[in-house]
């Protein structure tokens, strides 16, 4: 199966890899999928006093496609409000990679590393965690 | 300068050598005959061929050409072996006793055999891939009828002790099959040394061309027989009816004939290349080789790179071809059955990158590899958060993962 253009360009100059201070009550950090499956993907978020994104970070252990996801979702999430975020849905991602039905998942892996960083966001400035629906694997 | 992409997934198949087709292309355009057509020469001549062919398949493995039945490939030389022998041999037992990391062929059709009444014991191999004799010896009860052990393992490479399983079955009057398929052509196998008595191998691994291959079936101590699996005009005295393939046929022995020249001097090089590329990159911090370091065949190496994930990988390396037991690769997305059956950890399978070398590799392609796999290597685990986390001496099983 070939990877489309835009899949490689995100796999080959990845955007926004990196770590942001997990410790810090700016930054929500998500950590989602599991070794076992072949795919973990770690996506933090720093939050400014205005309530916009102002930094996005992830790294990803995964397929080319777990990668370019995450790497798109960094670059969307950027300048978005949190409720903003919360509307971003895989199939955007889907659709923007030109992915194949077999890694629809690896996309679905991209939303749930959203709102996990966003939940974890919530909860350390006193919110209540948001109910996710869990999504459809 | 070498060309790429450069192709290291020769256990997947070969390139078929100019000198085999070579010899296959006159019986294409000129020598079309059928070789069961007794009338004209058209038939003559390509019944000769595929004498001559067969003598050539036999002599690879020390049978005699009586004993070669040919097929489209071990794919069915294999069904034909478990399915032929379990019909045949009903009267004597059910029981069939077989190995976990077994090719599909094997596995799939001891499934459909249990369907039809077939009682199949599958032994678990050790953490380096290797089935023990004793093992074997254990299992083997009045009713087992037939033992089938691959060769070598075409994930691993991992080579089987073959001639004292092929003994113990001898001692104990039950049937031995060997799925050959990775082996023949690579490292000397001789059925009669080897106590043999079915043996499948295809062409296309050795350099020969894509659907052919063939079951030798013993004709002498014990004399075997399989029931047909397709019925017909009774070619291959009977057990395989079919339009003989005189093209694939006439390559599949002319690349035996040159396996057979020219296996050792290319097995000794095959080794130096193997391993330049597996020490190089098992110099890597949490690379690991898979499989018996010693018993494996000269071409092959599975190496796991840990925290990095297999297809991730492969399209980091989109210049040389190898194959991955990630599940990323495969449609079922289950990491290699082969490699969770050595007991490695669903995160290391999903790491493991298998390189086949061939007759073609190069040095220089070799040297391409290792930097290549090097730098693919080191820049996804500056992208891997658990590369991270390994390097901030976090274990990774204290994490709860979210399930899948
Ligand atoms: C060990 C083993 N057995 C059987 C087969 C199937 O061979 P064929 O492609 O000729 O059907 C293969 C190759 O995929 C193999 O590696
Ligand atoms: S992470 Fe496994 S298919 Fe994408």
């Amino acid at each position: 199966m070939a990877y489309s253009e835009k899949v490689i360009d995100h796999y080959t100059n990845p955007r926004n890899i990196g770590t942001l201070d997990k410790a810090s009550a700016q930054v929500g950090t998500g950590l989602v999928g599991a070794p076992e499956c072949g795919d973990v993907m770690r996506l933090q978020i720093q939050v400014g006093e205005n309530g916009i994104i102002e930094e996005a970070k992830f790294k990803t252990f995964g397929c080319g496609s777990a990668i370019a996801s995450s790497s798109l979702a960094t670059e969307w999430l950027k300048g978005k409000t949190i409720d903003q975020a919360l509307e971003i849905d895989n199939m955007e991602i889907v659709e923007e990679l030109a992915l194949p039905p077999v890694k629809i998942h690896c996309s679905v892996l991209a939303e749930d590393a959203i709102k996990a960083a966003i939940n974890d966001y919530r909860v350390k400035n006193g919110l209540e965690p948001l109910e996710l629906e869990k999504s459809h694997h | 300068m070498i060309k790429l992409p450069i192709y290291l997934d020769n256990n997947s198949t070969t390139k078929c050598d100019p000198r085999v087709f070579a010899e296959m292309t006159p019986f294409f355009l000129e020598d079309f005959g059928n070789a069961a057509s007794k009338s004209h020469a058209f038939g003559w001549k390509a019944e000769e061929a595929v004498d001559y062919a067969r003598e050539q398949i036999a002599k690879i493995i020390g049978a005699n050409s009586k004993e070669i039945i040919i097929t489209s490939g071990a794919t069915e030389s294999n069904n034909l072996a478990l399915k032929g022998v379990f019909e045949m041999y009903a009267a004597k037992g059910n029981h069939f006793i077989t190995v976990s990391t077994e090719h599909k062929a094997i596995l799939d059709a001891c499934k459909h055999l249990e369907k039809l009444g077939a009682e199949v014991t599958y032994l678990p191999v050790g953490e380096d891939g290797m089935i023990q004799v004793s093992q074997i010896k254990e299992a083997i009860k009045p009713n087992t009828v037939l033992v089938s052990v691959m060769y070598a393992n075409n994930e691993l490479g991992v080579i089987q002790p073959v001639r004292e399983i092929g003994a113990l079955c001898k001692e104990h009057g039950v049937l031995f099959h060997t799925d050959a398929t990775q082996a023949v052509g690579k490292i000397p196998v001789d059925v009669l040394a080897d106590h043999i008595d079915l043996l499948s191998f295809t062409a296309h691994k050795m350099y020969g061309p894509k659907g052919v291959g063939a079951l030798y079936v013993r004709r002498k101590n014990p004399r075997v027989k399989v029931t047909a699996q397709m019925d017909g005009g009774g070619h291959e005295r009977g057990m395989r009816s079919g339009t003989l393939n005189v093209t694939g046929i006439v390559g599949f022995g002319k690349a035996c004939e040159i396996a057979m020249q020219e296996m050792e001097a290319e097995g000794a090089r095959l080794r130096i290349l193997r391993d330049k590329l597996e020490n190089a990159l098992l110099q890597m911090e949490e690379a690991y080789l898979n499989g018996h370091k010693e018993h494996r065949l000269p071409h092959t190496t599975n190496i796991s790179f840990k925290y990095v994930e297999g297809e991730g990988l492969m399209m980091g390396i989109k210049d040389v071809a190898v194959s991955s037991g990630s599940a990323c690769t495969s449609a079922s997305l289950e990491p290699s059955y082969v490699l969770k059956n050595l007991g490695l950890d669903d995160e290391l399978a999903h790491s493991s990158i298998r390189f086949g070398l061939s007759r073609f590799t190069t040095e220089e392609e070799i040297d391409f590899t290792i930097k290549c796999v090097t730098d693919a290597v080191n820049k996804l685990r500056e992208m891997s958060p658990l590369w991270e986390m390994f390097k901030e001496g976090i274990d990774l099983k204290s994490i709860e993962w979210s399930e899948h």
